[in-house]
């Protein structure tokens, strides 16, 4: 294979492999936005929250496992807290008003999570290394981190799980109906408050997953909250609605950023990731404001 | 209508200027006004932007804080590229420059709203933020990318004390205030009010989306850029594209949440709360432990309290304290005897 190829597939699926990471994040967003119409501008702060509490159960010494449990619940007793105080005065006011709330959530759980912890850098080992995938290395000359490829394969076991959970059963059909029509979905008899718990909880458990994977890549610590803003593009490429979307919007966003950061990122100086995501979902929008998956929205400005 | 259509009111409003432009000076220590007037009445220039934009037009921006960066960036280049240029118009020029970016960054507001127009703001903020960290042209080319602000002189009078900057900082509060409550009881502010009540019926009764919302977009970044260059110039004294960062532009929005939104008084609350919270806060701590509390924690718990408080307005009272005090005021006219 000629170096250059080599080179551009590497830093082509370094990327899709990034993009899933922020899928990941996206994911918890498309949850909530489906089933309550919030956009849900705390969840970096969940991740952030989830990934601490987790770390620290860790460093306690406690069993992997039981600590991932642990925070699942606290995650979950945190979903219904928010449900109970936040959202349920708020319900019927605009969407504007919710996202506004969910901002001053942001504070408090990003305050609340280094408040009771603390706000060092944990390290956070999973047991996945972060090393090149050598059979590949050898056959191909790319390098692909092993870490990426297992994070890859968690995400996809993360929304075939959420899929399923979305398409069978009571609370599957229920949370289907919740999202298509938050009224129609009450009066015949679907307890709203229950679901959006159930929504808010599955949200804490993405948020935790997240946390985890990108906890033990950065470290947990603040800046892990900050993740939350590069899944902000890949929700308007993807459409805030489709978890479909979501996966492919991120997979677009990791390529196109790392692309763009290699190719043309030494022309104008650098450090382009942090906006070039924002620049393609801007001039999507302009063609296509609903998303590549989501649902036409028929209100003309 | 007047603008104090109660008597109260404009008595009360002379008092406080007699008080902002007199009193202060003669009896304020110096690190009161640079602790807490400064901020105070800049951040409520800031806010008074926004507040234009997001509580009177409707159209919410969580990239403030690159306008700020932008008048401040301006107001930089202005003085020192064009010696000669009068400091009122150094100051004016960043304002129109900031309005020049906030068009350019609303136009996409004519086919988005909501928070995918916020997400198009936010990706004006990092945008800012990137441009003013790489290009050093921008800083006149200093290496480490923060810059002193140059020496100021208003009609050949220097402005050096920290009173000068006071009152200077105090002519573009009383000026902009002016301004923005005459804005908004004009046909312009009007139509601003309309477009965010319902846009579809707005442009039925013959309001111009297009005009409506870009101008609330222009008026509000250029009181965005006037706020970021006395921020650099008057305040902190130097040019530094880190100062005007997410948090500011959050900070901001949280002003005018907690102190009203589309009301102009509003946002002189906001701000006084959101500068005097923390320093409360701080107070109460090393009050209570005796000094033995972590900034750390603090600062989390200052956070916590901000964001509990949002959620708290935004329940509670979503036109803030502004509205705390008109129904308070109301109160009081009929008071003692309210039947």
């Amino acid at each position: 294979m000629p170096e250059e190829l080599a080179w551009f597939l590497e830093v082509l699926i370094a990327g899709l492999l990034s993009g899933v990471m922020y899928s990941l994040v996206a994911l918890g967003f498309v949850l909530i936005f489906k089933a309550s119409g919030v956009f849900n501008f705390a969840q970096g702060a969940m991740v952030l929250f989830a990934a601490l509490t987790f770390a620290r159960f860790l460093e306690m010494g406690i069993n992997f496992w039981f600590a991932a449990a642990i925070t699942l619940f606290i995650m979950v007793v945190l979903a219904v807290i928010i449900e109970r105080v936040m959202l349920r005065p708020l319900v019927a006011q605009p969407v504007i008003i919710l996202f506004m709330a969910t901002i001053g959530l942001n504070y408090f759980l990003e305050g609340l999570a280094q408040g009771v912890w603390d706000t060092q850098v944990h390290a956070l080992d999973l047991g996945i290394e972060d090393v090149p995938w050598q059979s590949v290395m050898d056959a191909t000359n790319i390098l692909i981190s092993l870490f990426d490829v297992w994070a890859a394969v968690i995400c996809g076991a993360l929304v075939v799980m959420l899929a399923y959970f979305f398409q069978k059963g009571r609370i599957g059909r229920a949370l289907r109906a919740v999202a298509d029509d938050n009224q129609a979905a009450m009066s015949v008899g679907i307890p709203l408050q229950l679901i959006w718990a159930i929504v808010w909880a599955a949200a804490g458990l993405v948020a935790l997953v997240a946390g985890a994977l990108w906890g033990q890549r950065l470290g947990v610590q603040f800046s892990i909250s900050l993740v939350a803003l590069k899944a902000l593009p890949v929700l308007i490429l993807g459409g805030f609605n489709s978890i479909a979307g979501a996966i492919i919007g991120g997979l677009i966003i990791g390529a196109a950023e790392k692309l763009a950061e290699v190719y043309i990122g030494p022309i104008i100086g650098g450090g382009i990731e942090a906006w070039f995501a924002y620049l393609i979902a801007m001039l999507f929008l302009m063609v296509r404001p609903q998303g590549l998956f989501g649902e036409k929205i028929i209100e003309r400005v | 209508m007047a603008i104090f259509p109660i008597r109260q009111d404009l008595w009360g409003m002379i008092t406080t200027l007699i008080v902002a432009v007199v009193i202060v000076p003669a009896f304020a220590s110096e690190h009161m006004i640079v602790g807490y007037l400064l901020p105070f009445m800049i951040w409520s220039i800031a806010a008074i932007g926004l507040n234009i934009l997001t509580g009177y037009a409707g159209q919410l921006s969580l990239g403030h804080g690159a306008f700020m960066a932008v008048g401040a960036y301006s107001a930089y280049n202005l003085a020192v590229r064009i010696p000669d240029l009068p400091l009122l118009a150094v100051f004016i020029g960043a304002g129109l420059i900031a309005a020049a970016c906030g068009v350019v960054v609303g136009s996409p507001s004519l086919r988005i709203k909501g928070f995918y127009l916020a997400v198009a703001t936010l990706a004006a903020q990092f945008f800012s933020e990137w441009v003013f960290a790489t290009f050093p042209w921008f800083v006149g080319g200093a290496a480490s990318m923060v810059i002193d602000t140059p020496k100021m002189s208003l009609f050949g009078y220097p402005i050096e004390s920290n009173l000068d900057n006071y009152f200077l900082v105090l002519g573009f509060v009383i000026v902009t205030t002016l301004l923005a409550k005459n804005l908004v009881r004009s046909a312009i502010g009007r139509a601003w009010m309309a477009v965010r009540d319902m846009d579809v019926a707005a442009e039925v009764i013959g309001i111009r989306p297009l005009y409506t919302k870009l101008s609330a977009f222009a008026v509000s970044s250029f009181f965005a850029g006037i706020a970021g260059a006395l921020y650099a110039f008057c305040y902190v004294k130097s040019v530094d594209f880190t100062a005007f960062d997410l948090f500011v532009s959050l900070k901001v929005l949280f002003m005018i949440i907690i102190g009203g939104m589309g009301s102009i008084l509003g946002c002189f609350l906001g701000a006084a709360f959101i500068v005097i919270l923390p320093i409360l806060l701080n107070v109460v701590a090393h009050h209570l432990t005796g000094g033995q509390v972590s900034p750390e924690l603090i600062t989390n718990i200052e956070h916590m309290t901000f964001g509990g408080l949002i959620v708290y307005f935004l329940i509670v009272e979503p036109h803030g304290l502004a509205r705390m005090w008109t129904t308070a005021k109301e109160k009081l006219r009929l008071w003692p005897f309210p039947h």
